[in-house]
């Protein structure tokens, strides 16, 4: 296919005014490590931004199962700790640098959840069920990874913070990694958009809307499950090395818990989910609102109100505000009210 | 494997035995989770969230009012009632029927609202209680069973044969029933769906507080242990039949024993690994629980 033709693909039926918002979107990601330095306290500015763009694409990746295909994991802490641990480990105990690690990490990911998705399509394992067996997986691997010596069992996996590290090692300053992983999320960003516009996103459409009805049509509903959980598997684990690098430090307890699974679903359900924008606007959203109370948090704490959990229980309080009154999540309603989808208007 | 075979097997009992004491205490906190699942098609997220509030609660009683779990159960047992009916009729009603995701972030949230609640109030610390009972134990042939796991289960089945009677001889608890077996039926026949989930999700609390009084004679409490218990409801339930309350007993006494079992074989850091694995060979070969008859 010609770049003309698919940059037409891309944009077809986005409103001039959309791409233009986006656009400035782009740049001011681009230019924000050199910005953030104009403010007091940059540095931990940028912190928030890399998380937020961390989850965004994470969240990405966890909707093209979910929100495409319309396959409920809450079990994506595997496909993060899988990958984290494997790159991690290969650089770590054998020298293997990431760049070449992170393909092996995505490999495993992705057989792991062919693997669940195989299992689970198969023996039509659906909804809520599908869900307990993503979790149950996740939870086997946890126990498995606690006792497996070679990545320190539950003593835990850490990479030596190298100063002079090269980027080709994925070692740096926190700018590194903020464009790495920006790289990740616009590349995410385009690359969804390029698969909803195509024949695999409309049969994903038509399987999450009647799995029945896109089987009886002809489609082969195995097989685009399976792509689906394959692609996020692989684009999951992709975060999950960037993350373990980022952090240096991985214990099985957090890398495949059933918080960090439940922490991946939370940006694309809130700000909308199967929506390219929800995870970056829902995570935005989650990280914002929980540096807010963090903040909110420690000023109580100088006027003597201090107690463990406040800062969550805001965060609580924001979330089932937001679950009872965006049921559909935030970016429809804000995509609506900014008018960016009056292209539909003009579809049949 | 040990020297002395006699020895091992006695052992092996023992476990055997303390887990079908503790298993009765799970599928009490299991059964919860099965009505409400049975009746609404709501699965709670925030169900281990519940059992903790119900373990704290116990604890207060205990530690300001001296009280022993087992007396203070039905206070527990009608504050979590009370918490659910309330719950259920201002936040969950109208999520009834929507699809499960926007069900799992609307219990998200409240189980995040819960645990931090617990800990904003009583802090990180584990707190237990000392029953004068509490070394007490009773010899049963080569056996020796701890008194409060004794107590702890009797009081489970008594509370779970409450359950039972309350489902086929009271009226309400009949409706209940013709709610979840024909919601449209029931709308028809005049019943006040509305009110009997509410209620649904009352009864499913207070199960999962009771469950937590008596779990507090087991274990001390601390805040995060929620989210274990309440995948630990899960994996019950699926085992025993998602809506079937034979079912979740039945599946709260196999995962007692089968973690048990496992402490001694293996070693108890991997004592989940048995209930995990029952959970995925359950989902893929028979969805609806060992329990349960084909549909």
């Amino acid at each position: 296919m010609r770049a003309g033709g698919v940059w037409q693909r891309l944009t077809e039926g986005v409103p001039a005014r959309a791409l233009a918002a986006l656009a400035v979107l782009a740049a001011l990601l681009l230019a924000a490590p050199v910005l953030s330095q104009l403010l007091p306290a940059g540095d931990y500015w940028l912190s928030i931004l890399i998380l937020m763009v961390y989850f965004a694409y994470i969240g990405q990746a966890w909707n093209i199962m979910m929100g495409f295909a319309g396959q409920l994991s809450l079990g994506h802490a595997l496909y993060l700790g899988l990958g984290g641990y494997i790159a991690a480990a290969l650089y770590a105990n054998l020298g293997v640098g990431p760049w070449l690690g992170v393909f092996a990490a995505v490999c495993i990911a992705m057989l792991a959840g062919g693997l669940i998705g195989y299992l689970g399509f198969r023996f039509s394992v659906a909804g809520v069920y599908f869900a307990l067996l993503t979790i149950a997986f996740a939870e086997f691997t946890r126990i498995l990874f606690d006792h497996f010596k070679w990545v320190g069992a539950s003593g835990g996996l850490f990479l030596k913070v190298e100063p002079e590290g090269s980027p080709f090692n994925l070692q740096g300053s926190p700018v590194l990694f903020y464009y790495v992983i920006l790289v990740l999320a616009a590349l995410a960003f385009v690359f969804c958009r390029w698969l909803l516009t195509g024949r695999l996103g409309y049969y994903w459409l038509a399987i999450r809307e009647d799995p029945e009805a896109a089987q009886a049509a002809g489609i082969n509903v195995f097989r685009y499950k399976m792509l689906a959980v394959l692609i996020s598997s692989g684009l999951t684990a992709l975060g999950g090395v960037w993350s373990a690098f980022y952090y240096k430090n991985l214990f099985p307890e957090s890398a495949f818990s059933m918080g960090r699974s439940i922490e991946v679903t939370l940006a694309p359900i809130i700000g909308g989910l199967g929506t390219l924008v929800g995870p970056i606007l829902g995570s935005a959203l989650l990280v914002g609102l929980g540096d807010l109370f963090t903040t909110m948090a420690e000023r109580l704490a100088e006027y003597g109100i201090k107690a463990g959990g406040l800062k969550q229980i805001g965060y609580g309080v924001a979330l089932l505000l937001i679950v009872m009154f965006r049921r559909e999540g935030v970016w429809p309603w804000l995509a609506h009210w900014l008018g960016f989808d009056r292209h539909r208007e003009n579809q049949p | 494997m040990p020297d002395d075979p006699g020895q091992f097997v006695v052992t092996l009992l023992q476990a055997i035995v303390m887990g079908l004491l503790t298993g009765m205490v799970y599928g009490l906190m299991a059964l919860g989770l099965s009505v409400i699942f049975g009746v609404m098609r709501v699965v709670n997220f925030a169900h281990g969230e519940m059992m903790v509030v119900g373990m704290y609660l116990a604890w207060l009683a205990f530690d300001r009012l001296g009280l022993d779990p087992i007396v203070s159960l039905p206070a527990v047992a009608a504050s979590l009632f009370v918490f659910g009916y309330a719950l259920q009729r201002t936040v969950i009603n109208p999520f009834i029927g929507l699809p499960e995701h926007m069900q799992f972030m609307l219990l998200l949230a409240v189980a995040i609202l819960l645990v931090n609640a617990c800990l904003a109030i009583a802090g990180p610390d584990t707190h237990g209680v000392q029953v004068d009972y509490m070394f007490d134990s009773f010899n049963v042939g080569p056996l020796i069973l701890d008194a409060v796991r004794v107590y702890a289960a009797i009081a489970a089945l008594v509370v779970a044969g409450l359950l039972w009677l309350f489902f086929t001889r009271t009226r309400p608890g009949k409706a209940i029933r013709a709610a979840a077996d024909n919601h449209v039926g029931a709308l028809v026949v005049g019943l006040d769906v509305k009110q009997l989930y509410a209620m649904t999700f009352g009864i499913g609390a207070a199960c999962v507080g009771a469950s937590g009084a008596l779990m507090l004679l087991i274990v001390q409490v601390h805040p995060f242990l929620a989210i274990d218990y309440t995948l630990l409801a899960f994996v019950i339930v699926i085992v025993g039949g998602l809506g079937s309350m034979s079912g979740a007993l039945a599946g709260g006494l196999l995962i007692g024993v089968s973690e048990a079992v496992a402490g001694v074989l293996l070693q108890p850091s991997l004592k989940s690994v048995f209930s995990f694995g029952l959970l995925i060979i359950v989902l893929l070969l028979r969805p609806q629980g060992l329990l349960a008859r084909r549909a």
